[in-house]
């Protein structure tokens, strides 16, 4: 178990953070290849203000019409994604093992506010599964890659609380959230959770169309 | 579904199907999917998180019991989304289907584009299908002919040259009856304007050019059409995919204009010819924007009316209400200015709901209602949102500053027996301004 332990906070991690770091510099610099190639367009299209403009208007809550008619997945999209980010990186045990690798620190949250967010990010996690399932149109869209990159994110929580409660094995879990961890940070470049490197860039080049272009809202 | 479109007869796509080979198609979508396309492509197609969130913005969606195949995002599955994983080895058949649902089931008309989180375009990745279809050779027999017709003759109606110059001076005639000294003025070389309209307009809606002519003398407009092709703003290539013919038509109409040294061109009420200018064909030929000013007839009336230049005499009372079109509304963002031109016009103004960018299409746009009788049902039915959008006003005209728009509308009242009138802006304002007598 210990050994196992050495492996994947050792050589994989570092391993994760060479593929994630380099699997996105290589996401955003083949884009930007292809649109300087084949569609240079873009770049004379490309705004600053109106692509701002575009993506604060997305982040407010209820600002766009496609949220007001999605009450109930935006509300949990917002939750989501916010506790998604804040319970790794608020959590003092994360902070303890990078201050003692790199002696890098920052404030950390309440372990008992990150045990609630994590709970949220899993609750989050289940009504996308059940929305896949259950909904319509959704259900018509997705694919098996849907459903593993909806564990694919989920495993690193659920483990995670495992491991925090000491629950069943608590070794077992321990090695499992690393690992899925790592999964998660090295999937994100190659599969469609590139949504996170590449969304604001397809929503500043549709609010640039939009404010330079065609002079009317995208949202 | 497919039982129902499998139906449908085009010899377009019929015969298209029997020519086409398997290396044919894999050699048309490797050309488009891996040489044409570039980043838009590859970014819309690994972001896409299959949400579903599209599925609100389209009408044929809702106007279909909220069938998800014809979600936005379902539409890509059926036909690129295929594509893409069998790496082009799809059946000829399947092309047959995905020209159907590029070509009658998407009106391009980019509401979705806002519906999306990522801002991802469908309309966009729609139109890569359409590309693919034309360069199999499937495509719808009557929008086919239209992209015929402007490659032989530069204007989208077989429109022969001496056609063109006979129906103006047809209309002239026609409008010296009631005004002695108006003139359609032809190849006037400086002129501050020219006036383009759509083929349709000479073919069939002949009045159309009257009334603006009316308009024109009366706001004193020093303008001029061409006696030469190149009159014609349409383009139905555009539409097909055939991006070649769409920028040679581009090419003319604004070398056109360049030849008559005008200073900008004001062009009639349809949508898609301003899409052509000011999106698509402009940039096909490497301009971020027309290389001269092409104004819409919205932004035109606008300008007559609130300098003065055109007065009216009384105001429409009829309840009106006002349709948003795609390729101006949220394609150059006139909604505010059409509001207030039919304020100026007419008393009784209702808005439908939603409106502005937020309307609902009217699915004839995108070239749905060029691909003709076969598709003509199926389009009806697949806009049962728009006739109750429209209802619920309880209008007794509606008015849409776009062909496309107006004939799919009147198409729509028809069918669902709305009791009401389908009008352009240009012809209210002919019937209540003040006219010159001479």
């Amino acid at each position: 178990m210990n050994e196992l332990y050495q492996l994947l906070t050792g050589p994989m991690l570092w391993l994760t953070f060479f593929v994630f770091t380099f699997g996105t510099l290589y996401k955003l610099l083949s884009i930007l290849v292809l649109t300087i190639q084949k569609e240079p367009f873009i770049m004379s299209v490309f705004s600053f203000k109106y692509g701002m403009r575009s993506i604060l208007s997305w982040m407010t809550p209820f600002k766009p019409v496609s949220m007001k008619k999605h009450p109930v997945l935006s509300s949990v999209i917002y939750v989501f994604h916010i506790c998604l980010f804040i319970a790794p990186l608020f959590l003092m045990a994360h902070i303890t093992l990078l201050d003692e690798s790199w002696g890098l620190v920052w404030p950390s949250l309440s372990d008992s506010l990150i045990d609630y967010l994590t709970l949220i990010v899993l609750a989050c996690c289940l009504f996308y599964f059940i929305r896949r399932l259950t909904q319509k149109e959704v259900n018509y869209l997705t694919s098996q890659s849907d459903y593993i990159l909806l564990a694919i994110v989920a495993l690193p929580f659920f483990t995670g609380l495992m491991a925090y409660h000491q629950w069943f094995a608590y070794g077992f879990f321990l090695n499992l959230h690393i690992l899925s961890g790592e999964i998660m940070l090295m999937a994100i470049p190659f599969t469609r959770l590139s949504h996170m490197i590449i969304s604001p860039l397809t929503r500043a080049y549709m609010g640039s169309e939009f404010g330079e272009i065609r002079h009317a809202k995208d949202w | 579904m497919s039982e129902q479109v499998n139906k449908i007869v085009d010899k377009g796509l019929d015969q298209g199907v029997i020519n086409l080979t398997q290396e044919r198609i894999e050699k048309a979508i490797n050309q488009v999917l891996n040489k044409e396309a570039g980043a838009r492509l590859k970014s819309y197609v690994e972001t896409c998180v299959h949400c579903g969130m599209c599925s609100e913005a389209c009408h044929v969606y809702l106007s279909k019991d909220k069938d998800p195949i014809y979600s936005p995002a379902g539409k890509v599955k059926r036909t690129l989304s295929e594509m893409i994983q069998k790496k082009g080895k799809v059946s000829p058949e399947f092309i047959r289907e995905a020209s159907i649902i590029a070509s009658t089931e998407c009106n391009l008309c980019k509401r979705c584009a806002m519906y999306c989180p990522f801002g991802i375009d469908v309309a966009y990745l729609l139109l890569l299908v359409r590309r693919i279809c034309h360069l199999c050779g499937v495509t719808p027999l009557y929008i086919q002919d239209t992209a015929h017709s402007h490659s032989v003759t530069m204007n989208q109606m077989w429109v022969k040259d001496d056609e063109w110059i006979d129906t103006l001076q047809w209309q002239e005639e026609e409008a010296q009856a009631e005004i002695p000294n108006l003139r359609i003025p032809l190849e006037k070389e400086g002129a501050d304007i020219m006036y383009s309209v759509i083929g349709p307009e000479p073919k069939f809606q002949a009045h159309l050019i009257y009334y603006m002519s009316v308009i024109m003398k009366a706001a004193g407009i020093d303008w001029t059409m061409p006696a030469t092709p190149g009159w014609d703003n349409s383009d139905m290539a555009m539409y097909t995919g055939d991006n070649e013919i769409m920028g040679r038509v581009k090419r003319m109409h604004f070398d056109t204009a360049a030849r008559l040294k005008v200073n900008r061109i004001i062009m009639g009420e349809c949508g898609h010819a301003f899409r052509s200018v000011h999106d698509m064909g402009n940039r096909w030929l490497g301009y971020k924007l027309p290389p001269i000013p092409v104004i819409h007839a919205i932004e035109f009336y606008h300008e007559l009316l609130s300098s003065g230049k055109i007065k009216i005499k009384d105001q429409y009372d009829k309840k009106v209400t006002l349709h948003d079109p795609c390729n101006v509304i949220r394609g150059r963002g006139l909604g505010e200015l059409s509001r207030k031109v039919v304020n100026t016009l007419c008393s009784n103004f209702v808005e439908m709901t939603p409106n502005r960018e937020h309307n609902y299409c009217c699915n004839a746009g995108g070239g749905v209602i060029n691909t003709g009788p076969p598709f003509k049902n199926k389009r009806v039915l697949s806009n049962r949102i728009k006739a109750e959008q429209m209802a619920a006003t309880g209008a007794d005209v509606v008015i849409s500053p776009c062909h496309n728009c107006h004939s799919g509308l009147e198409d729509i009242v028809h069918h669902y027996k709305l009791n009401m009138e389908v009008k352009f802006i240009g012809e209210i304002i002919y019937n209540h301004m003040e006219k010159p007598t001479a």
